[in-house]
């Protein structure tokens, strides 16, 4: 799409092509590798992310203190009873697995379909990936009331002769949960070899070379290694496709297979990916919004990326909309009773404020995304970003508690307000989410520096004049 | 001549891609075959230049990913059917339809780990040794904006003399001795 309104000579604007360029001109192999390692490699740490890791810190602290009072006490001490015996444990289990999702989405899905601007976000979407199924993992586990026995989940010879029941949604999620956090890390590690190599190379106290000398695996950029890597990615990136799409889906079985109305249909597996990317691009802006400014990096995560993050949200967020308004649809069109009453007391019940907030945030406001004016503004699409994330968290607010609280029975109905230890916990992931992601900053190539090299024109190998390929083969 | 003890082999540096790949032919075509290019970033056309063409990390994904298929299926219909069948509303005791999912993640699983793993041992790595970072300009240029051919010693065509000014010929940065 043209730029028309763009300032005339802006250099952030291709004239050719009249589109936001995805790297600013003048880049150089040795500027972009200079620039990434430059904040990994430098000696000076800035003041700012001393504070942040402070204020990160305390919070993780404060899940440390909420998880091991939850460890000497139980799982009383959250809000969860019966009917509502999921609460914030599940919410937030999902909300984080979800956010999780877009790292695999811009790092192997738009790898596949060659989007060639994903290359500077997909290394931060991955660690965010990763650190957001460190938090969401954890969930299951203090879930379970004794997590020591966690490992009963899985199959393994046991001297009670006792094995998994493999017919069951939640067994099903064990292997797709561990499966992707294992696939992740590995991609993300493979993907970082190179960048690892060259900081090895460019750094110079003996505790950096050794350190990443040691994770860069003796990687010495051989062509015939790179076709290798480069297989070895493509490949990663069609597995983690499938496995995405796949991991949201059994986490959605495990609330459509039960008999609960508002969770029993078969619109779940789409629209929770649908939602799980959704929230993942905006968690995606929420991080890298700030990262840019801090970092001065507007010159490699362009508006190009924030403006094309943008439309994925609005087009994931059309499709999170259709889910939504076949759930009601679907509640009057069944002619069954219990699912017309759980569609009323979704909207009007005495919960009913939390699903008018889910259809605000996730809905109604991100329709101004269509204005371009609103997708290259910075400041209001870092606000945007914030909205959509709280809009996920009470989508899956709504479908847990409110089904939850009241199912058929009118004398089996009952209620839900999360305690102190809920919001803790709660709060104290967003702590150590933040902890993980700003000890990534620090230490790790944020931004891949091979990819972007890749992307710069002088990459290209020119038409060799004439000189017929030698035939090459031994 | 013979050839002085230690060297690995000349190592040429480039200022760009394309000088890179018409060196890397032109050693090609002159009959050189032990030699490897270093980039910064995948350079397709200086491996096929080189005649590196085919790679077998697909082959080792796609039997990590049926094995990692066939053990889960299998363990998943033992334990279902032999070892702890448990009557789950009447179901029969070999649902295999909901034993797929289970099977398909580990087929993901085994197929990803193959991949990494499998391209890595295929590429000799971990290796943190290895005679070409003795050249005393390639660390500082092959993991950021420098690209190299190396003609090695072990091939028969190669000549200590005859070899530089071989390389020297392809316009190179500079052409430098790498020892063991």
């Amino acid at each position: 799409m043209a730029t028309k309104d763009a300032p005339v000579n802006n250099p952030m604007v291709d004239p050719v092509t009249g589109e936001y360029r995805v790297i600013a001109p003048g880049h150089t192999f040795k500027s972009v590798t200079e620039k990434v390692s430059r904040i990994v490699l430098t000696s000076h740490t800035p003041l700012g992310w001393w504070f942040g890791l402070l204020l990160a810190g305390s919070m993780a602290g404060l899940l440390l203190t909420a998880v091991t009072w939850l460890f000497l006490k139980g799982v009383g001490i959250w809000a969860i009873t019966i009917p509502v015996a999921w609460g914030f444990a599940i919410i937030n289990f999902v909300w984080w697995i979800g956010i999780g999702h877009a790292g695999t989405l811009i790092s192997a899905i738009l790898l596949l379909f060659k989007q060639g601007w994903r290359n500077s976000i997909n290394r931060f979407a991955e660690a965010m990936t990763i650190f957001a199924v460190v938090c969401a993992g954890m969930f299951p586990l203090i879930h379970v009331g004794r997590p020591w026995l966690g490992y009963w989940l899985f199959p393994y010879p046991s001297t009670m002769n006792y094995w998994p029941q493999f017919r069951s949604p939640l067994v099903w999620d064990v292997f797709a949960v561990s499966t992707y956090a294992t696939i992740s890390v590995v991609f993300w590690y493979i993907g970082m070899i190179p960048d690892l190599g060259t900081l090895r190379d460019r750094s110079t106290s003996k505790l950096a070379q050794f350190t990443y000398g040691l994770l860069a695996v003796g990687w010495r950029g051989s062509v015939r290694h790179w076709v290798r890597y480069e297989t070895a990615s493509l490949l990663l990136a069609g597995l983690a496709t499938p496995l995405v799409l796949s991991v949201h889906s059994v986490i959605s079985l495990d609330f459509s297979v039960a008999l609960m109305p508002g969770w029993h249909t078969t619109i779940f597996p789409p629209y929770f990916v649908a939602g799980a990317i959704y929230s993942g691009f905006a968690m995606v802006l929420t991080l890298a919004i700030p990262i840019r400014k801090f970092y001065h990096l507007e010159d490699l995560i362009t508006i190009r990326h924030i403006d094309n993050m943008a439309k994925v949200m609005l087009a994931t967020g059309l499709i999170v909309a259709y889910g939504y308004s076949t759930e009601i649809f679907m509640s009057w069109y069944s002619a069954s009773h219990w699912e017309y009453f759980m569609m009323w007391n979704r909207m009007f019940g005495p919960m009913g404020w939390s699903y008018w907030v889910l259809i605000t945030c996730n809905i109604a406001l991100p329709q101004l995304m269509w204005l371009r004016k609103f997708r290259v503004n910075v400041g209001l699409m870092f606000l945007m970003s914030l909205i959509v994330n709280t809009g996920m968290w009470f989508e899956r607010f709504v479908i847990v508690v409110t089904s939850l609280t009241r199912d058929y029975l009118p004398s089996s109905w009952g209620t839900y307000r999360a305690t102190k230890w809920d919001y803790a916990t709660f709060l104290g992931t967003l702590g150590l989410f933040t902890f993980l992601f700003l000890l990534f900053v620090r230490f790790l190539p944020m931004i891949p520096m091979s990819e972007l090299r890749m992307m710069l024109p002088q990459a290209k190998v020119k038409e060799l004049h004439g000189e017929p390929l030698p035939e090459a083969g031994d | 001549m013979p050839l002085p003890e230690g060297v690995y082999g000349l190592m040429a540096e480039f200022e760009t891609p394309t000088q890179l790949v018409r060196a890397a032919e032109a050693a090609h075509g002159a009959g050189y075959r032990r030699m490897d290019c270093y980039t910064p970033y995948p350079v397709e056309e200086a491996a096929a230049a080189i005649g590196f063409h085919r790679d077998e990390v697909s082959l080792v994904c796609l039997i990590g990913g049926l094995l990692g298929l066939a053990a889960m299926f299998s363990l998943e219909t033992w334990i279902s059917v032999w070892a702890y069948p448990v009557n789950i509303a009447g179901r029969p005791y070999y649902s295999w339809p909901a034993f797929v999912v289970p099977a398909y993640e580990w087929t993901i699983l085994w197929a990803g780990l193959s991949a990494a793993f499998g391209m890595l041992a295929l590429c000799g790595l971990p290796k943190p040794y290895h005679p070409v970072f003795n050249a005393p300009n390639f660390r500082n240029g092959a993991t950021s904006d420098k690209f190299f051919l190396c003609l090695e010693s072990t091939d028969p065509k190669f000549d200590a003399v005859e070899t530089r000014s071989f390389l020297e010929a392809q316009a190179p940065l500079s052409v430098v001795e790498v020892e063991y």
